[in-house]
């Protein structure tokens, strides 16, 4: 009788590595995109050349051309550079960030962490992109303060994550071991506390990436994040709004690069979530 | 049951107080800037007239002082003048909120007659075709930024088609469309989710199992049994996403000019008009913790496990 289940539970950890590895190089070939976008952009992304502006997608402009004459292709490359990094930069900010924030109250305990875990519980009850717009209102525009702004909204989440996976494993009896033992509490919280957590907080990371990234661009397309003639996917398609009725191509085009990004992001995301968690790996 | 409901208006203080605090540290961090915006301008100004002009808004005061007095003012529905304009900002700032709260009920109304039927339909189809594609589906529109889903939009629905006009005319419910229908999209495929895996973890109940045995029909189930008890769950997911659709409007509210507290909001940061900014950040705040609150209290009144628990006590 056991014998058919074992079947299916293998069967189904392959499809999770199969997808795994098909997700992950997606998600590598967008990075190296990124990396050496230089060098991959056909035209130069910032060269002007008027006598040549608005020409439909064809052999030459395979995404044709914006009102100033540059290739379009040539911005949506370049435009992944500022794209994919600010968005890694600001889920590694939030991550650590949060981290740090977490482990220490559930580490330390007492007044600081009611008082740490109240300010998150102020930044919760904000609704979510609003008061980012707020924080980018007050700091100004550019892509910086984009992140800053973002990133205030987006720790409390892992805050509370580390928080009470710390809380559950100074509870184990290992981490009891250890203090008997009488090991110092950096040398617990590295090698005894964080290695334990970080699972369940990088999978939260890795699932976030594709959200960030949408609401990074978002700000950028009101203004508030990077600015014109900075290649960014998402003020390249504000800026060439007013395109939209005549030469669609222009505005569309740095859309649906964003939109190929963070569904490959989602799915590696969904992919690594479904590796971490076996349960997971049964019912989906 | 009413002790419960005392104690969470009693917790809504401590948070309210601190989503007062908050925005005012924030918009008075700026207000310094507000001075050199003002007078940046116009060449060489006196530091006389600056001064003046500092104590005129307050801004010479201590902090604290000028939080409380701030937070009198609040209450009264007095939350000063706009910079820009110079109009009273609690004005401006109500005249504009209906505008919002129509299109927010108008994407939730839309969002739930997508969504739930579909999640049901993909929760009862587990693993079939019809589940997958509703799922790809789901998938697709998680990964859709809905300033992209606007702009697709209205390149197909107002410039191919022509059946719409391209930004809104008033607030009509025919330049309602397309807003609505962004906004319904990117929340429809989150909830899409949510719907199905709460049908699908009630379908796997062991009641139901107990009830297929006994012969009862799989449509009779659903519906007298797994759809009830599901909707207590489907309705608080609901409620707690208004918070993301309440930050969401903003920019599609611009995109389609809606005249909306969102596309106030986004005007007053591109004119840095702090007031009009802190009355939005405040205000939204309060509505969404009311929000929840109530979702809060409403979960709690229409369980019957807890209803009747805490009645026993």
């Amino acid at each position: 009788m056991s014998e058919p289940t074992v079947r299916i539970q293998k069967i189904k950890k392959d499809t999770v590595k199969t997808r795994l590895i098909v997700f992950g190089t997606l998600a590598a070939i967008l990075l190296v995109c990124s990396v050496f976008c230089e060098y991959l952009t056909p035209y130069d992304p910032y060269l002007q050349d008027l006598s040549n502006a608005k020409t439909p997608p064809s052999a030459e402009h395979l995404f044709g051309t914006d009102r100033y004459g540059r290739d379009m292709l040539s911005r949506v490359i370049a435009g992944s550079r500022t794209s994919i990094y600010s968005t890694l930069l600001l889920v590694a900010i939030v991550t650590a960030f949060g981290t740090c924030v977490g482990v220490f109250c559930g580490w330390h305990g007492g007044w600081i962490d009611t008082v740490l875990m109240r300010i998150s519980d102020m930044f919760l009850a904000f609704p979510g992109l609003v008061f980012a717009l707020a924080v980018a209102g007050v700091l100004g525009g550019g892509l910086q303060n984009a992140i800053i702004a973002l990133a205030a909204i987006s720790w409390p989440k892992y805050a509370r994550i580390a928080r009470s996976q710390t809380l559950s494993q100074k509870e184990t009896s290992w981490l009891k071991a250890a203090k008997l033992s009488g090991s110092g509490t950096w040398k617990m919280i590295f090698k005894h506390i964080l290695p334990n957590i970080i699972g369940p907080i990088l999978v939260t990371s890795m699932l976030d990436i594709g959200t960030m990234m949408m609401e990074l661009a978002g700000l950028s397309f009101l203004g508030l994040g990077a600015k014109p003639p900075t290649a960014e996917w998402g003020s390249m398609m504000s800026d060439t709004r007013s395109l939209l009725a005549t030469h669609p191509w222009v505005t569309l085009s740095p859309g649906f690069a964003i939109f190929i990004s963070v569904m490959i992001f989602n799915l590696l995301g969904d992919t690594i979530r479904d590796y971490a968690d076996p349960k997971n790996r049964m019912s989906c | 049951m009413r002790k419960y409901v005392i104690q969470r208006f009693l917790q809504l203080i401590p948070v309210l107080l601190g989503i007062t605090f908050l925005s005012f540290a924030m918009m008075r961090i700026a207000g310094s800037d507000a001075i050199t915006e003002l007078y940046g301008n116009k060449g060489a100004v006196s530091q006389e007239i600056i001064d003046a002009k500092r104590a005129e808004l307050g801004l010479d005061q201590p902090f604290l002082t000028q939080y409380i007095s701030w937070l009198g003012g609040m209450l009264r529905g007095d939350m000063g003048t706009s910079y820009v304009s110079g109009k009273d900002v609690f004005g401006t700032f109500t005249s504009k909120l209906p505008a919002t709260l129509l299109l927010t009920a108008l994407s939730i109304l839309m969002t739930v007659v997508i969504s739930v039927p579909l999640g049901v339909l993909a929760a009862v189809n587990h693993d079939k075709l019809i589940d997958y594609i509703l799922r790809f589906l789901s998938f697709i529109g998680n990964s859709l930024p809905n300033f992209f889903v606007a702009l697709l939009l209205m390149q197909l629905l107002a410039i191919k088609l022509k059946w719409l006009p391209v930004i809104a005319n008033g607030t009509t419910l025919k330049s309602a469309i397309m807003p609505t229908l962004t906004l319904a999209i990117a929340m429809s495929a989150k909830y899409m989710r949510q719907v199905r895996a709460t049908v699908l973890e009630e379908l796997n109940k062991d009641y139901v199992t107990g009830a297929q045995a006994r012969g009862v029909r799989n449509r009779v189930i659903l519906r007298r049994s797994v759809l009830k008890s599901s909707m207590l769950t489907i309705i608080t997911l609901l409620a707690l996403s208004i918070g993301s659709l309440l930050g969401g409007t903003a920019i599609i509210e611009s995109i389609f000019m809606w005249d909306g507290v969102g596309k106030l909001a986004v005007d007053s940061i591109t004119m840095r008009d702090y007031p009009l900014i802190q009355a939005y950040v405040v205000w939204m705040a309060i509505i969404y913790v009311l929000v929840n609150l109530f979702t809060d209290l409403l979960y709690h009144a229409l369980d019957p496990r807890i209803r009747l628990g805490v009645s026993k006590e």
